[in-house]
Formats: structure tokens, sequence, C-alpha cells
């Protein structure tokens, strides 16, 4: 620091100390709407399982199902090889259901002016976040219109545009909604990619889950729209259990983005999700995620622990499923977005930017399994540790025997911002075809205070300087992302990142 | 008008400059020379506002500004430019959107509406033109896989585009062939302005055949202990510093 005699003391510039300085508070999502819910006490047991079930007039075999996955999760071990500390979680301490009462089976003019109030709260939690649930709503610079579904704690409170969708084939709808009209479609999918037995929070997902959404895409159609999905948790000591499942039939292509966020608290909160993609011959599906769930204060405490299970099955012939993610929220991340990667020639891959600050702690990659003739898959993993953040990169790409020709190229880079973070990168290869090739390439950097120096004197001020060189760390990722969303990306990483340094 | 006086900085508690006073008139290009260790890049640091470059006495002014009250990025956005004798790579950033951002962060602090996109293409033509850089290579990545040439041309490019009212040209010519040294000292000569104080700092008398300057001052342990006209560069090359130090 240049520290003048005069009594006027130096701005500070970048250094050591002041790179090591604390993360600020910069969460805009954290406020809370006070509206009235329908919610299900503390505890669980198999009555709740039963409530949630009847809440949703859902049919018996999807009861049966909920159940048998119940008796499972009782069964199991918390997974504890991830790379993340925090204390048990006290499973009946959560609520497993909370629903805002203003969603009555009334339309929306038969409301009385109370319920009317309180669905105008809740529509503008959605304005406030910026996610237009009104179908005026064209994003600004974007010709297409978006899609949303927004789920508020348990259910899903609005779904967009079903007409147009409609006329196309396609359908985007709550889970909830398509249990009761396309139970068929939901039946046969359900669960087929991640069951039950799967893992711990798999089989809690499988016994709870509460809404999510659907989407169909019919044999040759090319959605006319982005889907998206807006997940808020709203309610105090509620988890979010929510399950979506996406068909894509043959010669079929979407592409679909997810929202989190949550109010800023002190208690964790438990988020146990579970995604299912299915693409058939020749289809793709592009499923962009940018996860900003309340990441907890500076010295630890409150956050949501967002333990996930994602995985596509590219099951037909030359599909196509690929993963994006950029991961900023959460105190603590378990999640490994995969491929299965069935279909001769088809293909996986998996673009991330995730992002530990103050005392977040992530354990995130993903998996390509390799089993048809000639499958490819692409990992680019971007990881970024600041303050006492403690990143973890686990990816698996596993070859099998019949996968004659397959390849796989991975890059996992790390950056670190201060001295006080940690990254790891944990990959596991496993190659059982001699015709394979497996490229990983690793590296670590770290923020210099050269290249804040140089970025400085140049005029950028500290925070812009580093926004820059993080946005240029994470470039090859947010190239894939669609448009708008990278956009929100980028500045979403700018305000996760707001006081990491000095 | 660069003025410095009385100044006395430390690095990690050590004494490196001791009392240097030094005034560059706009519109004058005045070189310092100096073995090393004599505390040349001490000088640059400081101007430019560094981490770790301790004042412990002395001012340094540039017009109105008191430039020890101000941070790195203010003293920029007032004029300060820093030529680096080592350009910093900074991977995956592109190198016009950078500019953009350094000049629209000036303009910013000028109370200057920010340039649109095609006003600045246009100045950003014109500029390379002057420095005779190409279009290609304005639009890589910042310094990244450039050669030493292509870095320091880089450096003429921010200036140009910059306009700085002061420019400090750190051992511009260090690690430069015979053909770059031409072409980055035609670049650096092209800026030359009635409006800009340029401050050379080499060990080399060649630069200075390249570039001219108004005045020489030699930086010895700390202090100009000597100034003189361009023809001083030629003694130095000749005799050493030794003369001067018994002086």
């Amino acid at each position: 620091m240049v520290a003048s005699p005069t009594p006027n003391p130096a701005k500070p510039s970048a250094s050591r100390e002041t790179i090591d300085a604390i993360a600020g508070q910069g969460y805009d999502a954290g406020f809370f709407t006070d509206i009235e819910a329908d919610a299900a006490p503390p505890g669980l047991d198999e009555s709740i399982v039963r409530f949630i079930s009847a809440k949703k007039n859902e049919p018996e075999w999807l009861l049966a199902w909920r159940l048998q996955a119940f008796a499972l999760w009782q069964k199991m071990d918390e997974p504890r090889w991830a790379h993340v500390d925090y204390p048990p979680v006290d499973f009946q301490a959560i609520s497993y259901y909370s629903a805002p009462k203003a969603l009555t089976s009334k339309k929306l003019e038969d409301l009385d002016p109370e319920e009317r109030a309180q669905y105008d709260e809740l529509m503008r939690t959605y304005e406030r976040l910026g996610v237009p649930v009104n179908e005026r709503g064209k994003l600004a610079g974007n010709e297409i219109g978006v899609a949303v579904d927004a789920v508020f704690d348990s259910v899903s409170v609005i779904t967009t545009f079903k007409e147009n969708l409609t006329r196309a084939g396609v359908i985007f709808c709550s889970l909830s909604e398509a249990v009761r009209e396309h139970p068929e479609l939901v039946r046969k999918h359900l669960g087929s990619v991640v069951p039950a037995t799967d893992n711990y929070y798999a089989a809690l997902n499988a016994a709870v889950f509460s809404d999510g959404s659907f989407v169909y895409i019919p044999k040759g159609v090319r959605c006319p729209m982005e889907l998206s999905t807006y997940f808020r948790i709203n309610a105090k000591g509620t988890g979010q259990f929510e399950r979506t499942l996406i068909v894509a039939e043959d010669q079929s292509y979407v592409s679909y983005l997810e929202g989190c966020t949550a109010p800023r608290r002190d208690e964790n909160q438990l988020h146990a999700a579970v995604v299912e993609l299915v693409a058939h011959d020749d289809a793709e599906i592009k499923y962009s995620t940018v996860q900003n769930w309340y990441p907890g204060d500076a010295e630890g405490k409150g956050g949501i622990y967002n333990f996930v299970t994602k995985r596509g099955l590219c099951k037909g012939r030359g599909s196509k499923i690929s993963w994006t993610q950029v991961e900023t929220g959460s105190a603590i991340t378990w999640k490994y977005p995969s491929c299965i990667l069935k279909g001769d020639d088809s293909i996986g891959e998996f673009y991330s930017v995730a992002l530990s600050n103050r005392r977040q702690q992530a354990d995130t990659g993903t998996k390509m399994i390799h089993l048809g003739r000639n499958t490819r898959s692409t990992i680019v993993s971007k990881g970024i540790s600041a303050g006492h953040g403690l990143q973890t990169y686990r990816g698996q790409v596993r070859i099998a025997k019949a996968a004659e020709g397959a390849r796989n190229y991975t890059a996992c880079d790390s950056l670190l911002i201060g001295s006080t973070c940690t990254a790891d990168t944990v990959p596991y290869i496993e190659v059982a075809n001699a015709t394979a090739s497996v490229e990983h390439e690793a590296s670590t950097s770290r923020i210099s205070e050269e290249q804040l120096f140089y970025l400085m004197q140049r005029g950028l001020s500290q925070e812009d300087a580093v926004s820059m060189i993080v946005n240029g760390f994470c470039k090859d990722v947010f190239r894939v992302l669609p448009m708008e969303f990278a956009v929100e990306a980028q500045k979403l990483l700018d305000v996760s990142l707001e006081g990491s340094v000095g | 008008m660069l003025t410095i006086e009385n100044l006395h900085v430390e690095v990690d508690g050590k004494a490196i400059l001791k009392g240097l006073s030094l005034t560059v008139p706009a519109g004058e290009v005045h070189a310092i020379m100096g073995p090393n260790g004599s505390g040349k890049s001490t000088l640059s640091y400081v101007l430019a506002g560094k981490e770790g470059y301790v004042v412990t006495a002395g001012s340094i002014r540039i017009g109105d500004f008191d430039l020890l009250e101000m941070s790195v990025d203010e003293r920029a956005q007032a004029g300060v430019f820093l030529a680096f004798q080592y350009p910093v790579e900074v991977p995956g950033v592109n190198n016009k959107v950078f500019l953009r951002h350094a000049l629209n962060a000036k303009r910013k602090a000028a109370g200057q509406p920010e340039l649109d996109a095609v006003s600045f293409i246009k100045l950003l033509n014109e500029k390379l033109a002057l420095v005779g850089m190409s279009k290609e290579l304005a639009g890589r990545e910042l310094n990244s896989g450039y050669s030493g040439g292509e870095k320091k041309k880089n450096e003429i490019l921010q200036m140009a585009m910059l306009d700085p009212k002061l420019a400090i040209l750190d051992e511009i010519d260090s690690g430069l062939d015979i053909d770059a040294l031409k072409a980055v000292a035609a670049g650096v000569n092209a800026l030359r302005s009635p409006q800009r104080s340029m401050l050379l700092i080499t060990h080399y008398q060649r630069l200075l055949d390249a570039i001219a300057p108004d005045h020489v001052h030699v930086l010895l342990d700390g202090r100009i202990v000597h100034a003189g006209g361009p023809e001083l560069a030629l003694e130095l090359e000749e005799r050493g510093y030794d003369w001067l130090r018994a002086a």
C-alpha cells in the first residue's frame, strides 16, 4: 500500500491482505414473500408421504412407488464421501410440503379480494426476481419468448405459453399436472434414469417429491421456444424436493433452463432434487442451470444444502445431452449432472462454472458413462474459489467394454482468488476398451496481484478487474449458454464475487 | 505537467528513492537513465501507485491532482499511463473488450458518456493505423501468446487509445529487435503531443536515437544527480556512470 506521510491516508489497492479480505453480502434474491401457506408439520414418516400424495390426488401406483422409495430410504445411510463438511441434517425438523394458500382450484376471476391479493403478491415475487411469469413478457433483447414454469416451495404456481406449446405438440407443465393428464408418459419414464435405489437423496426425493416440471417433445419436433423452470424456496423450515422429467422423442430438440433462489436465513435449508432426461434417436436436450440458492453469510451461517441428482440417458442412436451449469449459490453443493451414453454415436457434454466464496463448499462434477459405440463426451469444468471457499471437482469417465471407438475430452481448470480458499480435482477414469481415447487436462491458477495492477493501471476498478479476469476464465462455458442466460450468469458471478477482493 | 518534489520511497523497509525531484512539462519528453538498482523501476511503479511502494516523504502532482491521494485506478483515470516492461497476460479476456472497458472507465470518471460500439471501433482503427498494429492482433486475448514485440506494440496502442496526460515508458526497448524497436518508437513519436508529458526510462542510448528526448536525467542511488540535453545520453554511453558517482 502506498502510504503518504501527510494526514491523507492513501487509498488501498490490490494487496495480499486485501485479496484475503472476506466476502461481501451481495445476495439480491434474499427477500421473503409473506403469504399464507398450507404446510405439512415438520417431520417425516409414512403419513407425510401419504399426505403429500393425497394433496396431489395421486393415483394408487404413484403412492405405492413413493412408499417403496420411503421404505428403501429408511434403510440407507447418508453419503459422506464428498469433500464437504456439515453437521448431520435433522430430517425430522424439516417440513416436507408447503404450498401458497392463494393457489386454489378457482379461476383467477373467481378469487375473493383477499385471495386475489395473496395471488398478486406471489406473482410480484417472480417479477422482483426478474422471472417473466406473464405472457406479455418477452425477455429484453430476446425475440423468442421463453415459457416459464414457476415452482414456489412445493408447488408449481404458473406455467406460461402452454397454448403455444400445445399447438406444437409439446407438453410443458408441472409434474403434478402431468401425473393427472399424461399418466402413461409419466409412469413409463419416472425413475427410469434415476431410480429410487440410486442414492440416499434420490430415494428421499422419490418418497417426498413435491413438484417440478414435465417436458415431452414429440417425434420430429423442434421446441419453438426456450423452456424454463424457476425454483423458489420461500417458506421457513421447509425443504424443496422437486423432480423434473424431460423426454425427447426421435429427432426432437429442446433447450431447457432452470434458475433457483431462496431467502436469506440463518438456518440451513435442504434442497434435494432429481432431474431425469431421456433422449431418443437423434434427439437433443440442452439443459442449462443458473443456480443461485442462498449461499450463507461470511461466517458460513445459513444457506441451502443442495444435494441433487441429475442424469441424462442418451437412449437412442445419435442422441445428445448437454448440461451447462453456472453454480454460484448454496452453502453445500453435492451435484454431478451425468450422461449415460447408451445409444451408438451419442454425445454427452458438461460445461460448468462453479464458484465457492465465503464459507461455501462444493463437491461437483459429472459422470460420463460410455456404453455405446463411437460415443463422445466433452467435459469443461471451471472452478473458482474465493474467500474461505472449498471447491472440489469430482468427475468420472467410464468406457465400457462394448464402447468401441469412444472418446472423451476433459478440461478441468481451477482459479483461486486469495490465499484462504481451496480447490481440488478428483478425476476417476476407467477404460475397458482399448480403442477408446480419453484426454484429461487440468490447471490451477491464481489471480495475481500483477494482473490486477495491470488492469487497474488502465483505469478499471478493482471489482471490474476481478470480474474481467474471472469472466475470461469462464469464457468457454459462457459461450455455450443461451444468450440471455450468459448475461445473467456474468452478472451473478460479479455479484457473488463482490468483496472477494479488498 | 508532472512535478515530483523530494520524493522518498521505501520497499520492504529499504529506502530506494531518497529525495528525488523532477519536473516534466506538458509537451516534453524526458529520459531517465541510470544503472541497475538506481531506482528507475521504483519511480515508474510509485507514479502508478503500485502496492508495496511506500512513500515516506515528498509529493507527486500532475496539474491539480495530488497523486498520493489517489488509488491506482483513479490515477489511471486521471491520465497516468504506465507502459509495462513486462506486459501481463490475461487469458480469456479479449483485447478490444478490455480496451473499451478501460476507455469507458476513464470517460465515466471525466463525466463523459460511454463510447458506443461504432465510435469505439472507428477510434480503434484510427489508432491501430497510428501505431502500425494489425486488426487481428488487436482482437486476440490480452497479451496471451503475443511475442515480445507484439506486447510492446499493444502497450503503445493502449496509450494511444487512453490518451494520457503522463505516459511513463518503462524500458519499452527491452527485448526488442531493431525492427520492432523502430516500429514501437514510431508509435511513441506519433503520440508526442503538447498536452502530454512523457517519461522514458531506459538503460540504452539506442532508444534515445529513435525517440529524441528534450532532457536527460541521471538517476543514481535514489536521486537525480545530473541533468542535461540529449547529448548527455551520448556522454553516458561513452563514459558510464562512475564519473557521476564521484560528483
